[in-house]
């Protein structure tokens, strides 16, 4: 049986001298294969006597065994050298930056208003647009505000050639609301308006979110509790303080404006006016053919700009229309 | 409105302090905007005598004064050239502290010395002037603190009133405010008497437009010496108040009309022909104003007029020729009520607003009148003696506005505004306010609203009124209760916020422009449709209403270009103005690398890119058929411009910006645009799932040569159409010019693709197809297999 140690020995030599998965495999047909080397034992054992076979038998076998083990393991062993030299191959510079498409943001105005209506919209509010270019009925006449109101002259109106007006306000989408629909309603139109006045503090082109519930039972208190309650959520805070400051506007009565104790950088703090809101004049409902012996309401206006400004500590209401992109990409 | 602290403290005097009275004053609707002081902070300043005034012996333009402070006599050295003996002066004695933290101390001036500084209005903030020394009044005593001698602690308040709130534009309107809302008596100001007349005088007035003016008070007062000065308590509450003192007659009608809320007008008896007629001005007649500008008049004007010419433009300005002047010896007083509806406009279409159109316009308390006329009389002949003919009343009482009679039911107060007040805390509030309960039942109460409030019209005036003293802070806070019943979710409607995403998440920076653009912009952007120009724009730059949202995006690619920004990507959404149409549009626009400059390759955007990205909105059309065709429009390159179309309608616009539009604007290119009209994504068809084909596709890929010039997508629409019903789609891969490729001629490569939903399709159905597809696309474009 020397014979069979020798070959064996062989054999796994051959197996650990061989260079990659091709030598093996030659190692593997010449000496396991069937005409293999440690196969053609096998065939010696007919020279034996059946009490000698058995034990001849699992010699061969367990000299085979050995090789076949030797081999996979080599084999495995290659299999994952070769798959390690391809990863180190393949090994790029995870810190250089990505390749794609810059990111870009919504416009913080946009944002603000997107906040206030996605509030509204989740206690039942929808949302309305009208257009920019009014005629006088829907920007003043329905709003009670006839020719000569010295309200008017509140509004610093830009006219166009034809008598109508850039709108100056959203109240008139409450009015288009109201005539295409039946009471009850809860709308929010928020858009562009559009004031004669262009200074540190004013711009001639700003943004309102005009708020109208109209319903059979809402009384000033509810319109107390609508306001503080989404100012509440705009600034993630229960510790505002709201007040409500008697005013006039000729489309609600009683009138208020509201306003928020606020503090900057620390400084003393001070109530800033956020907008304005009132419970719906009899004479509006009527003009937008709404039975105001049957329903009351209450409208009111935010100033998104002066919220924006609030919120994200912008200091200039003119950086907001002045787009450079160094500005708005902090809010992306 | 400025209200002097003092002033309205004469006529009501809660035990408050300046600052309670302020935030009550805001509270109550009456929004305070500030308080100013009537002077600054100081010390040691006394009323003081110049006994002499001496040339310096070193120093030409000062003075050596003897001064006498109330104990002693000082010896100042004074640069003023106004120190003259005789004058009564401000003293800052040696001590003396002002605002600003400046100390008084003994001085040497050019080797004189000095114990003190005469001070002007402008050192002690009392005004502006500072043209010499402040010459203080001959009857102050001396030594008394000038605080106290000039009441210089007192506040001026400014009040931003609303435009209903024309009561409150006198002290007496801002006095009853204050006593309602601190529980005291109606204020009653200064005893007015009737003053008798002691000559017959009168001057006849005639009421041509009793609408506009049905009551006319008028008064004729003669021998009145108008070179007297106004006394110095007048001069200082009007100048307080921000008026300047004129001449007494114009001093005593300010002053009246800041007491009381009645404008009045003096005018030159002597000057005035026949009498008085109040009536509207024919169109084309011509006044000399007051302030000298001359104005031709519009037959919506009231006047007031003699049997000449006109007077005076009625409840608004007065002429120039029969004001009260140096000169005047005999005065014809005028206090009328005028409509407001009557003044209304008047003033501003003019270019006029003045103290008198402010208070008609928002409504005089028509009762007033007489009352006014009695005080000015009386004050006049005080100041200038005279003697006062009798008060002469023209009025048509028709015409007179009736006081409002309001129905307030009990139960509106706790449906609007969720309030239970007692009966008796109704009644008293209102009736506080100056309201007459003229009947009251369980229901409810009738009131007559005050003369002075033409803001109590109906329930909820009275309503708003309650509120408002009650407090709006101490109303309940509640949430309104409304019925959960929602509208169907309208599901064809494309949210504009997934077209913005979607920009947004291909990298284009969301901007908001300016709806109102230059002209010249406008021009060069889009020439072919008309623009809406502004009547009364701010500036030029803001001059007519944008067609086109690229109007807006182009100015914003110039400002960022020109602060260093190469690689610009921004979109907006909103209105363009055309004609009658407000279409609602989307919006972009792109220039620099493709990607953000990187290791990677720094090609610039192009065309294609761009056309992704619209695609890439487009895709939110669901169910619109889609197209792009070679389009032409005056701000693009006529070679790079593609319009949209959505179900072959035209729905926007794709392409380069011209190189002239680059040039006339002064941007680096090439710039990419879009636009797309909101309306092309209405309608949109909802998704409806179909079953997947269980059978195999097959494939085809194709290579065929065509003109250089010939469109590729209406070939490869032509060519699915002709694979037949099976074909499910067909994809470009490649378009080739150059060698291999005959001149003036390129090569398409498309692959085409089959799939049916019963069966797996055979070879000879697919042979037939791509026959029928090459023969199709030979006889229709000329096009032939690549060999």
């Amino acid at each position: 049986m020397s014979d069979l140690q020798q070959v064996t020995q062989e054999a796994l030599a051959a197996v650990a001298a061989a260079e990659d998965e091709k030598a093996l495999e030659q190692v593997r047909v010449d000496y396991l294969g069937k005409k293999g080397a440690l196969t053609a034992f096998m065939k010696t054992l007919g020279k034996l006597s059946a009490e000698e076979r058995p034990a001849a038998g699992q010699q061969i076998n367990d000299a085979k065994q050995k090789v076949l083990v030797e081999l996979t393991a080599r084999k495995e062993q290659m299999a994952s050298d070769a798959l390690n030299a391809k990863l180190a191959a393949e090994t790029i510079d995870v810190t250089l930056p990505g390749r794609g498409q810059s990111v870009a943001g919504r416009h913080p105005v946009n944002q603000t208003i997107d906040r206030i209506s996605e509030f509204f919209t989740r206690i039942g509010f929808e949302v309305a647009q009208g257009p920019e270019i009014e005629d006088d009925f829907h920007n003043f006449e329905a709003l009670n505000i006839p020719s000569h109101h010295p309200a008017r002259a509140m509004h610093d109106t830009f006219y166009l050639l034809d008598e109508r007006v850039l709108r100056t306000h959203t109240s008139p989408v409450q009015i288009r609301a109201m005539e295409n629909g039946q009471a009850p309603f809860r709308v929010i139109a928020p858009g562009r308006v559009y004031r004669c006045d262009y200074d540190q503090t004013h711009s001639p082109m700003f943004h309102q979110v005009e708020g109208l519930l109209v319903d059979e039972k809402v009384s000033l208190s509810d319109l107390k509790g609508t306001i503080i309650a989404f100012l509440k959520a705009f600034f993630e805070t229960d510790e505002l303080e709201v007040r409500f400051r008697p005013s006039y506007f000729p489309f609600t009565e009683p009138s208020a404006e509201f306003d928020v104790r606020w503090t900057k950088n620390g400084k003393e703090s001070k109530w800033l006016e956020l907008g304005g809101c009132g419970m719906v004049h009899p004479k509006v409902l009527e003009a937008a053919g709404v039975d105001s012996s049957k329903y009351d309401g209450f409208a009111f206006g935010l100033g998104v700009e002066r919220l924006a400004m609030i919120r994200y500590g912008v200091d200039d209401l003119r950086a907001f229309f002045e787009n450079d992109l160094r500005f708005l990409k902090q809010f992306a | 409105m400025n209200v002097v602290e003092s002033w309205l403290r004469s006529w009501v005097n809660p035990d408050i302090s300046t600052d309670e009275m302020v935030a009550q004053l805001t509270m109550a609707g009456l929004e305070v905007d500030g308080v100013e002081s009537a002077a600054d902070d100081f010390s040691k300043v006394v009323v003081a005598e110049i006994l002499s005034a001496e040339k310096h012996p070193e120093a030409d333009k000062l003075q050596v004064c003897s001064v006498n402070d109330g104990t002693d006599t000082v010896q100042i050295v004074c640069g003023a050239p106004n120190a003259r003996a005789g004058i009564k002066v401000a003293l800052a004695q040696v001590g003396a502290k002002f605002a600003d933290g400046f100390k008084i101390k003994k001085a040497k001036l050019r080797g004189v010395e000095s114990f003190g500084m005469l001070c002007s209005a402008k050192e002690l903030g009392i005004s502006d002037d500072h043209e010499g020394i402040m010459e203080l009044p001959a009857d102050l005593a001396l030594g008394t603190d000038l605080r106290d001698a000039l009441n210089l602690d007192d506040k001026i308040i400014d009040i931003d009133l609303t435009p209903n709130r024309g009561d409150c534009l006198s002290i007496r309107g801002i006095a009853r405010e204050v006593a309602v809302f601190n529980a005291l008596p109606a204020p009653t100001g200064p005893e007015i008497e009737a003053v008798e007349a002691s000559i017959e005088d009168t001057f006849n007035v005639e009421l041509s437009a009793p609408d506009a003016c049905p009551r006319y008070v008028g008064r004729v007062i003669k021998n009145v010496d108008v070179t007297k000065p106004s006394p110095a308590w007048m001069v200082e509450r009007l100048e307080r108040s921000g008026l300047r003192s004129i001449d007494p007659v114009v001093d005593i009608t300010n002053y009246i009309m800041l007491e009381l809320g009645q404008p009045m007008h003096g005018f030159d008896l002597d000057t005035l022909k026949g009498g008085i007629n109040v009536r509207m001005a024919k169109a084309g007649e011509q006044l000399t104003l007051l302030d000298g500008q001359e104005v031709i008049l519009k037959d919506n004007v009231l006047l007031i007029a003699d049997e000449a010419r006109p007077l005076a433009m009625a409840g608004i300005m007065g002429g120039e020729d029969t004001g009260v002047s140096a000169t005047t010896k005999n005065v014809f007083f005028e206090s009328a009520w005028f409509n407001p509806i009557a003044i209304a406009g008047r003033a501003r279409s003019f270019g006029l607003h003045t103290d008198s159109s402010h208070r008609f316009e928002r409504g005089v308390d028509p009762a007033l009148a007489e009352l006014a006329i009695e005080r000015a009389t009386a004050l006049l002949l005080d100041i200038c003696g005279g003697e006062a003919g009798p008060v002469e009343i023209t009025e048509v009482e028709d015409n007179l506005p009736k006081q409002a009679t309001i129905t307030l039911r009990k139960h509106r107060i706790k449906d609007l505004l969720n309030l239970e007040l007692a009966d008796d805390e109704v009644e008293r509030m209102l009736t506080g306010l100056g309201l007459e309960m003229t009947a009251r039942s369980s229901e409810g109460w009738i009131f007559k609203a005050p003369s002075w409030r033409f803001d109590m019209e109906i329930e909820e005036d009275l309503l708003e009124e309650l509120a408002r003293l009650y407090g709006y802070n101490n109303v309940p806070i509640t949430a309104p209760v409304a019925s959960l019943a929602p509208k169907a979710q309208d599901e064809s409607k494309v949210a504009l916020s997934a077209l913005q995403n979607q920009l947004l998440n291909l990298g284009y920076q969301e901007v908001i422009t300016y709806s109102f653009v230059p002209e010249k912009v406008q021009a060069v952007m889009d020439p072919d449709v008309e623009v809406t120009k502004l009547a009364n724009p701010i500036t030029n730059e803001l001059a007519v209403m944008r067609t086109t949202l690229w109007s807006g995006l182009v100015q914003t690619l110039e400002y960022n270009q020109k602060r260093q920004q190469g690689r610009v990507r921004i979109m907006e959404t909103g209105l363009a103005f055309r004609g009658d149409e407000q279409p609602r549009c989307i919006a972009g626009l792109a220039y620099g690398t493709r990607l953000p400059k990187g290791w990677f390759g720094n090609d610039d955007v192009d065309f294609y890119d761009v056309k992704a990205d619209v695609e890439a909105l487009l895709a939110h059309s669901r169910g619109h058929e889609v197209s792009f065709v070679a389009g032409s429009h005056k701000a693009l390159h006529p070679g790079q411009t593609a319009q949209v179309l959505v179900d072959g309608k035209p729905a926007g616009y794709l392409g380069a910006l011209h190189p002239s539009v680059l040039q006339a604007l002064d941007l680096k290119g090439p710039v990419f645009v879009f636009e797309l009209r909101l309306d092309a994504f209405d309608h949109a068809q909802l998704a409806q799932a179909k079953p997947l084909s269980k059978y195999p596709e097959t494939s085809r890929d194709l290579a065929i040569i065509a003109d250089q010039h010939t469109p590729v997508a209406p070939m490869l629409a032509s060519a699915q159409q002709a694979a037949g019903e099976f074909a499910t789609k067909v994809t470009l891969f490649d378009v080739y010019q150059g060698k291999g490729v005959q001149e003036g001629k390129k090569s398409i490569a498309f692959g085409l693709t089959w799939q049916s939903d019963e069966r797996t399709l055979n070879d000879d159905e697919i042979n037939a197809a791509v026959e029928s597809v090459l023969s199709t696309l030979k006889a229709d474009y000329q096009a032939v297999l690549r060999g």
